[in-house]
């Protein structure tokens, strides 16, 4: 399988002293739907700064497809498409013209120009808003519109640093259903989240970054199955006063109505279902506490900040 | 990127550039035709008509070639001086960082924006001083040459301080504190002749100098100073300019972390 990024033990201190990235290495292959997870300050802007040319590396290669960043810029620029953080356009000026201009600056004719940005904001919902000034539109819609800015030259690889933060449910569902149809037609995506739902979700492959390391690099599925319990949350029928007795889990009661139960991987829930009815406690919902890639992620981030 | 795919990336650089000063016409346009109006009203026709000729020509004929360069000087500077500070400020200077337009085509293109604001707010001063003077042309290939390298100079000194710039205030500074000094004592109001020979001397240091004497030249045919000399000024100047401006970019001054 082709490279889309390449890592190789990026160091980046900077100029105040603060080093923010000790040696990461990073591989990415093509068509991956890829998440950087990290806690704030772990470093992962700053490797999406390198990778984007924003911020200088004090060492280490990066390449892109094949492409050194420091020796054939252009030919890695030219595979990256990328959605920032913070939104980073011009806010006077239309909509339109805000795609047509990011298509000229990887030497797309201006014709091609205006039909691309037809193509990508109907593709968003944004068409009808094509003249307005960016100024004027949502938050949502500022994000979605920073998608198809960062398609308008067709990228390989998407790098997409926190693309939901301040979406709504619906237009992130939206916005996840695009990106997953857009993977599908082959186009490497790497994403940050804080919504760890979202990296579960969409993502084939993760890489936990903290304080400058990579912590963790494997496949979302072999870091889920090592997850050693879930916690579940159970709506009841009727209330309770004390938790029920179960031989392998861990019970508590969180109000009368409502039971967390720990169960341990391997051990299934079928037999907690039947001791519960046979204890005549009636099940009327059921569902994970927390997202399991957040569970481990706390884990992993717990574990490295004992002593 | 190959000649063609940086040719458009220029151009685009440069109708964007465009657009936005003409989307703001009230602020980028009319203001300088109104302040040039009054130079002429007042130093021309209020108070021209007593100090009587200068070199042998009426005062406000004298004076316009100077108060048209100075329009294209503070138009191209304060062009690229904003526009590159607001997409810092904004942080849209990113849309062209993370693209792989070369740094080289950055400068043209934001320079080029300077200049043809430059050109085009210098094209109305001087319909507007046709109201006031006897216009005349001397030297039509002086007069566009010196007017495109006086505005390619100051569009890329613009740029320069917009790389530095990291307030609003960063942006006035130069312009307030020595452009327009160095405009009004480069020779617009007044002929150098009339100096004392030690302040002769002291304005020859004067780059703005030279450039007003070309200019008036065009118009005229006077100059106090050598054409040649100035041509040299200006291009010596353009390419230490661009050379800075370029390594600015190239090594990301106030842009890359």
């Amino acid at each position: 399988m082709t490279c889309a990024l390449k890592i190789t033990n990026l160091h980046k201190t900077y100029k105040n002293g603060f080093v923010a990235l000790r040696g990461v290495d990073l591989y990415v292959e093509q068509g991956d739907f890829f998440a950087l997870l990290g806690p704030n300050g772990a470093g992962k802007s700053t490797v999406i700064g390198i990778i984007t040319s924003l911020i200088n590396k004090t060492d280490g290669q990066v390449s892109i497809y094949g492409h050194d960043i420091d020796n054939h810029f252009a030919e890695a620029k030219s595979c990256i498409g990328v959605l920032p953080q913070e939104f980073n356009f011009n806010v006077w000026e239309p909509i339109e013209e805000i795609l047509v201009n990011q298509a000229g600056y990887y030497g797309i004719e201006r014709r091609e120009a205006y039909r691309r940005s037809e193509l990508r904001l109907r593709q968003l919902a944004l068409w009808e808003k094509h003249q307005e000034i960016a100024r004027n539109l949502s938050g949502g819609m500022k994000r979605r519109m920073m998608i198809a800015r960062a398609l308008m030259h067709n990228p390989q690889l998407l790098i997409l640093d926190e693309p939901t933060a301040g979406v709504d449910i619906e237009n992130r569902r939206t916005m996840w259903d695009f990106l997953t149809q857009l993977n599908r037609q082959g186009v490497t995506i790497i994403l940050t989240t804080h919504y760890l739902e979202e990296a579960e979700n969409l993502c084939r492959s993760v890489a936990i970054i903290d304080q400058g390391r990579v912590i963790e690099h494997t496949s979302t599925r072999t870091l889920i199955n090592r997850l050693g319990s879930e916690t579940f949350v159970l709506d009841l029928e009727e209330r309770v006063t004390a938790p029920p007795r179960l031989d392998c889990h861990a019970v508590r009661v969180i109000d009368g109505s409502t039971l967390e139960v720990d169960i341990d991987k391997g051990v299934g829930i079928s037999n907690l279902f039947a001791t519960l009815t046979h204890m005549g406690i009636k099940v009327l919902s059921m569902r994970n506490k927390t997202n399991r890639l957040e569970q481990l992620f706390m884990q992993l981030v717990d574990n490295r900040k004992q002593p | 990127m190959n000649a063609s795919e940086q040719w458009i990336a220029f151009k685009t650089i440069v109708i964007k550039e465009f657009l936005r000063f003409i989307r703001i016409w009230k602020q980028t346009l009319l203001p300088p035709m109104i302040t040039t109006s009054l130079y002429f009203i007042i130093f021309g026709n209020l108070i021209g008509g007593r100090i009587g000729q200068m070199e042998g020509y009426r005062y406000v004929d004298f004076i316009a070639p100077g108060l048209i360069l100075m329009t294209v000087i503070t138009q191209s500077y304060s062009n690229t001086v904003t526009s590159f500070f607001l997409a810092k400020f904004q942080r849209h200077i990113e849309e062209l960082m993370v693209s792989p337009t070369p740094d080289y085509i950055i400068i043209f293109g934001y320079a080029g924006g300077g200049i043809i604001r430059g050109i085009i707010v210098g094209l109305a001063v001087t319909i507007v001083s046709m109201f006031f003077t006897r216009f005349s042309v001397h030297n039509l290939t002086v007069l566009i040459s010196t007017a495109i390298l006086t505005a390619t100079l100051f569009a890329l000194a613009g740029i320069i301080n917009g790389v530095y710039a990291k307030t609003f205030d960063d942006i006035s500074i130069i312009p307030t504190f020595i452009l327009t000094p160095l405009t009004y004592l480069g020779g617009i109001f007044y002929s150098i002749s009339l100096l004392p020979e030690f302040w002769q001397g002291i304005s020859l240091a004067n780059p703005i100098l030279y450039m007003i004497n070309a200019f008036r030249y065009s118009f005229i045919g006077i100059t106090d100073i050598s054409l040649w000399a100035s041509y040299g000024i200006i291009l010596v100047s353009i390419i230490v300019m661009y050379g800075y401006a370029t390594y600015l970019v190239k090594t990301g001054h106030g842009i890359r972390s």
